[in-house]
C-alpha cells in the first residue's frame, strides 16, 4: 500500500482525508486502483487510460511525466503527491 | 566596468563555486541572478519583452506577477519611458508591493488565495476591457525563454567547460525551456532540471482543477526531471546558502540548491551541477524563517 496524499481541492472527493492508500506497482495500477477504491477522486485525476491534464502526479517528489509517466515504478514505501497544475510565480 | 545605462548592467552574472554545499567530488555552481540591478533575473525577462514589444505611443504595460516580474518591468518601463500597472496575488510578501510602487508601478491587488493563477486572469480582465492596456505575459511570451537562450543559458556555456545538469526553479518555465536549450547544444547529455515549489494547503486551498494553467512557455517534455520541494526544505537550503556559502537568496534559490545538492549525488564523480538562483534574499527579509522558525504555510513565496 503506498500513501497518496490529496490536495485541498480534492478532499471532498475523498472524504475529507488529507491522505488515502492505494496499491499498485505502477502509477497505472495505482490510479485504478485508487479509481476502484473511491470513484469520485480517482475520475478527476485519471481517466481513458490518462492522467487529466491539470493534474499532476508525483512519485517520491518527483512528477511522473518526466519519468515513465503511468508506467512509473511505485515502491511499497513510495509517497505519491496528486497536485493541481498551476503557474508558478514571480 | 562604466555602463551609460543601468540596461545595460542587466545579465552576465557571475557564477559561483558552492563549495561547502557541493557533494564530494561534484562541483556545484551558483549562478548568481540576484546580482541583476533590480535584484533578480526577472531583469533579463523584462529587458527582452519590452524590447520585442515594440510598444507605441498611448500604450501601458500590464502584467500579473507576484513581484519579481513587476519590479524589473517597473525599472525597465521607467528607463524606456512607458506607464506600467501590475496585478499581484494579495499574499505577495510586503517588500514586494513596496518596491514595484517605490520603483514607480501602479499596483493592483488579486485575492491571494487565488495565487498567481487569479492574478493572471484578473489581468486578462482588465487588458480585454481597455486597448491601452498591452500585456507582455511572461507566461506565453517567448520572449521570456528568449532571454535565457540569448543570456543565461549563453553565459553560462560560455563561462564553464563542462555542465552535466541545469537546475532551475519552476515558475513560467522561460529559465528552463531557454537556458535548457541553449546548454543542450553546448552540451549534448545535460539534465534539465526543474525544482518545482509543493505549495502549502492555505496557498493551494481554493484552486480548483478548472483553474489549472500550463504556461504555454513550458513544454514539460524538454526537461529531464521535475521535483518537488517544500517550503521547509527550502527555507533550509536558504539558510544553508547563508550560513555556509555566505550567499543571501531568495526562497526559490534554497529550492534549487536543495535539488542541485540531490541530482549532484546522483550524478557520477567529476560531474558539473549549475543552479540558477532567481534572486537575493532582501525581498525576503522579513519572513520569518531566517533563525530557523517554521515557514509561513499560507504566504505565496515563489
Amino acid at each position: 500500500m503506498s500513501v497518496v496524499r490529496v490536495p485541498p481541492v480534492l478532499r471532498s472527493e475523498a472524504g475529507g482525508a488529507r491522505e488515502v492508500e492505494a496499491s499498485g506497482s505502477t502509477v497505472r495500477e495505482l490510479l485504478e486502483d485508487l479509481s476502484s477504491r473511491l470513484p469520485a477522486l480517482g475520475s478527476r485525476v485519471y481517466g481513458e487510460g490518462e492522467i487529466k491534464s491539470f493534474v499532476n502526479v508525483y512519485v517520491d517528489g518527483e512528477d511522473v511525466r518526466t519519468r515513465d509517466g503511468l508506467d512509473t515504478p511505485v515502491g511499497d514505501s513510495s509517497t505519491v503527491i496528486l497536485l493541481p497544475a498551476m503557474a508558478g510565480g514571480c | 566596468m562604466v555602463a551609460s545605462s543601468l540596461l545595460d548592467l542587466i545579465g552576465n552574472t557571475p557564477l559561483v563555486e558552492l563549495r561547502e554545499l557541493s557533494p564530494a567530488n561534484r562541483t556545484i555552481y551558483a549562478k548568481l541572478e540576484g546580482q541583476n540591478p533590480t535584484g533578480s533575473i526577472k531583469d533579463r525577462v523584462a529587458l527582452h519583452m519590452v524590447r520585442s514589444a515594440h510598444l507605441e505611443p498611448g500604450q501601458e504595460l500590464l502584467e500579473p506577477t507576484s513581484g519579481n516580474t513587476g519590479i524589473s518591468l517597473a525599472l525597465v518601463a521607467k528607463l524606456m519611458g512607458y506607464r506600467l500597472t501590475c496585478v499581484m496575488p494579495s499574499n505577495a510578501t510586503p517588500e514586494r508591493k513596496a518596491l514595484l510602487a517605490l520603483y514607480g508601478a501602479s499596483i493592483v491587488e488579486s485575492p491571494g488565495e487565488l495565487g498567481s493563477n487569479g492574478a493572471v486572469r484578473m489581468a486578462q480582465e482588465i487588458a480585454a476591457q481597455d486597448d491601452r492596456y498591452v500585456m507582455l505575459f511572461q507566461y506565453e511570451n517567448e520572449a521570456n525563454p528568449g532571454a535565457h537562450y540569448d543570456g543565461t543559458g549563453l553565459e553560462i556555456a560560455r563561462d564553464l567547460e563542462r555542465v552535466d545538469a541545469l537546475v532551475a526553479g519552476l515558475g513560467t518555465g522561460g529559465t528552463l525551456m531557454g537556458a535548457g536549450r541553449r546548454l543542450r547544444e553546448a552540451f549534448p547529455g545535460v539534465q534539465v532540471v526543474a525544482a518545482e515549489p509543493l505549495p502549502g494547503d492555505p496557498v493551494m486551498g481554493l484552486r480548483s482543477l478548472e483553474d489549472g494553467y500550463v504556461p504555454p512557455v513550458l513544454n514539460v517534455e524538454e526537461l529531464d526531471r521535475k521535483l518537488l520541494v517544500s517550503n521547509d526544505e527550502a527555507a533550509a537550503a536558504v539558510r544553508a546558502l547563508l550560513d555556509r556559502e555566505g550567499i543571501f537568496a531568495g526562497v526559490s534559490a534554497g529550492a534549487v540548491v536543495h535539488v542541485a545538492r540531490r541530482v549532484a549525488e546522483e550524478l557520477p564523480a567529476g560531474s558539473v551541477v549549475v543552479c540558477v538562483l532567481a534572486d537575493g534574499g532582501w525581498k525576503y527579509l522579513s519572513a520569518p524563517f531566517w533563525h530557523g522558525e517554521d515557514i509561513a504555510e499560507d504566504v505565496l513565496w515563489w
